[in-house]
């Protein structure tokens, strides 16, 4: 890969600990991107009841589970060999932080994989699964512009990632009761209800991974921390 | 499932396509303004207040208007780039600049509060007050003992031999020495090895009881065991003592200052909690020096 000196992590007096960082961040979206993937592939086993997709699915999560151990192995080099300072050090604790949220939301998607499986066997009728459509639209949205604010080091962007956070919160909800409405209409629904129930606060844990990722951007650009922090602080800080 | 399966690897852009935006400038190019130092440079009831502070060599102006408060028993290091003016700064506390002929200083030097440029002040008792450690270890060619007995003999601050092998004790010990060299104190100094001989010109430095050392890049010929038995010597000695501190090594800076004073082209950019500067620098020179992006 050719480093490209226009980035803020390349333009460093040594080459190589420009091509360490930059390696670091392309894996790291790299990562992201197959997690991504991986999320949507496995709304589309579940709502088509695609076993063999689902399959797939829990098969790639190792590839997932091996990106995390390497980055992370990449980044513990670049701290022992560069001792890296400000941005560069924020970055490199960022993505440590950030590659695990990546990989439990791996693990989502291969819960839910392993409900769609588990649902297309039973094959009932598919109630409940326009909520599931509707939140894991959004969630996939909320994933999609934390690594892209990630990318652009855009702390707008993540900001707006964290604030949709709450609506996802309350979309579940009201999936939720929805849910439960049709179980206590039929009893015979609460099996299948159930699954669903647990696909969705899958994604609904997506969703507070995408957030921690879009707190840990923020503190990459403006160098506060601000995870467990109130909303009206974090805006304070990204717009100063 | 249009909505979702949008989304796939292929939209999450590589970073080579999200570049920032082109600017010729390089940082070490930025013009700074005189007398400007963002962070806090300034303490409440400091040791050392400097105001307005400006070095001459003939002609050219080494150090242009720096202000700096240092504070009772701080470890403060100064970094930058090779010839930024932190040693020609670190030399006007103890006046090593007056050896220099050619060398004029300007602006209020006040060390608790007196002026430091006083003509009538007694630069003997100056340097008794603010010690100073050198980058090569100069011991004098004498015995352990005579190196460290020199300071208190000259300045009268034993009257009885026991007093005087009390001062050397402790002074060895506090240099973390007493250890490896009580058995031959009568041996050459010029004979330790050089980490031993750092140790044992702190030793020398801190046999008078100064109030301040100075420490000119004191591990720069030195090993990493050799330094790192100086960094924890620093750290005890910020106990009693106020400890300046010039260092090219960023790492040392961080582990054992509190705070670190950036110095370029003879201009102090930024003074700020050590913590602060090495994970978020106020100043983009600083940013750009402290992560090996020139220097």
């Amino acid at each position: 890969m050719v480093p490209n000196k226009d980035d803020v992590y390349g333009d460093h007096i040594s080459n190589r600990f420009n091509d360490e960082l930059l390696a670091l961040k392309t894996r790291f979206l790299k990562m992201g991107g197959l997690v991504e993937a991986q999320i949507d592939s496995a709304l589309q086993s579940l709502i088509e009841s695609n076993g063999e997709l689902a399959e797939e699915i829990r098969s790639k999560d190792k590839l997932v589970d091996r990106m995390e151990m390497d980055i992370d192995e990449e980044a513990m080099l670049i701290i022992a060999r560069r001792q890296p300072t400000a941005r560069d050090l924020r970055l490199v604790i960022s993505v440590i932080r950030m590659v695990a949220d990546l990989e439990r939301v791996g693990d989502e998607a291969k819960k839910i994989a392993r409900f769609a499986i588990k649902l297309a066997e039973e094959g009932q009728a598919p109630q409940g699964y326009a909520e599931v459509r509707n939140i894991g639209a959004h969630v996939m949205g909320m994933i999609h512009d934390s690594l892209d604010a990630f990318a652009r080091l855009d702390s707008e962007q993540a900001l707006r990632v964290m604030k949709e956070d709450k609506r996802v919160d309350e979309e579940y909800q009201s999936a939720a009761r929805a849910l439960l409405t049709f179980m206590m209409e039929d009893t015979r629904n609460i099996s299948h209800c159930m699954s669903v129930m647990w696909v969705l606060r899958a994604l609904e844990r997506v969703g507070d991974h995408a957030c921690n990722i879009a707190e840990n951007v923020i503190f990459m650009v403006k160098g506060e921390d601000v995870r467990h922090t109130p909303m009206e602080e974090t805006e304070r800080i990204v717009g100063s | 499932m249009n909505t979702m399966s949008s989304t796939t690897i292929n939209q999450v852009q590589a970073p080579e396509e999200k570049v920032m935006p082109v600017t010729e400038k390089k940082p070490e190019d930025t013009v700074l303004e005189e007398g400007v130092t963002v962070g806090t440079p300034f303490a409440d009831d400091p040791k050392f207040k400097l105001r307005d502070v400006e070095v001459f060599y003939g002609e050219s102006r080494a150090i242009k208007k720096i202000s700096l408060d240092i504070a009772r028993n701080e470890v403060i290091a100064f970094i930058g780039p090779s010839g930024c003016g932190k040693s020609t700064f670190l030399r006007c506390l103890n006046r090593m600049n007056d050896s220099i002929d050619i060398c004029r200083v300007k602006g209020g030097l006040l060390l608790d509060g007196q002026d430091i440029y006083d003509p009538k002040r007694d630069v003997v008792e100056l340097r008794a007050r603010v010690g100073m450690v050198f980058q090569k270890p100069n011991p004098f060619p004498k015995s352990i003992y005579d190196n460290v007995a020199y300071g208190p003999r000259i300045h009268g601050l034993a009257n009885r031999k026991s007093e005087l092998d009390d001062i050397v004790e402790s002074s060895l010990r506090k240099a973390g020495l007493w250890n490896e060299v009580k058995d031959r104190l009568d041996a050459m100094a010029t004979g330790m090895s050089g980490g031993q001989q750092q140790r044992l010109c702190i030793a020398r430095t801190i046999a008078v009881s100064p109030e301040v050392v100075l420490m000119d890049e004191p591990c720069s010929a030195l090993d990493p065991i050799a330094t790192a038995k100086v960094e924890e010597l620093i750290a005890e000695l910020s106990e009693s003592f106020t400890i300046v501190i010039v260092t090219h090594s960023m790492q040392q800076a961080a582990r054992v200052s509190n705070r670190t004073a950036y110095f370029h082209l003879g201009h102090l950019v930024e003074v700020n909690e050590t913590s602060k500067v090495f994970t978020t620098p106020e100043h983009e020179l600083t940013e750009s020096y402290i992560s090996g992006r020139f220097g």
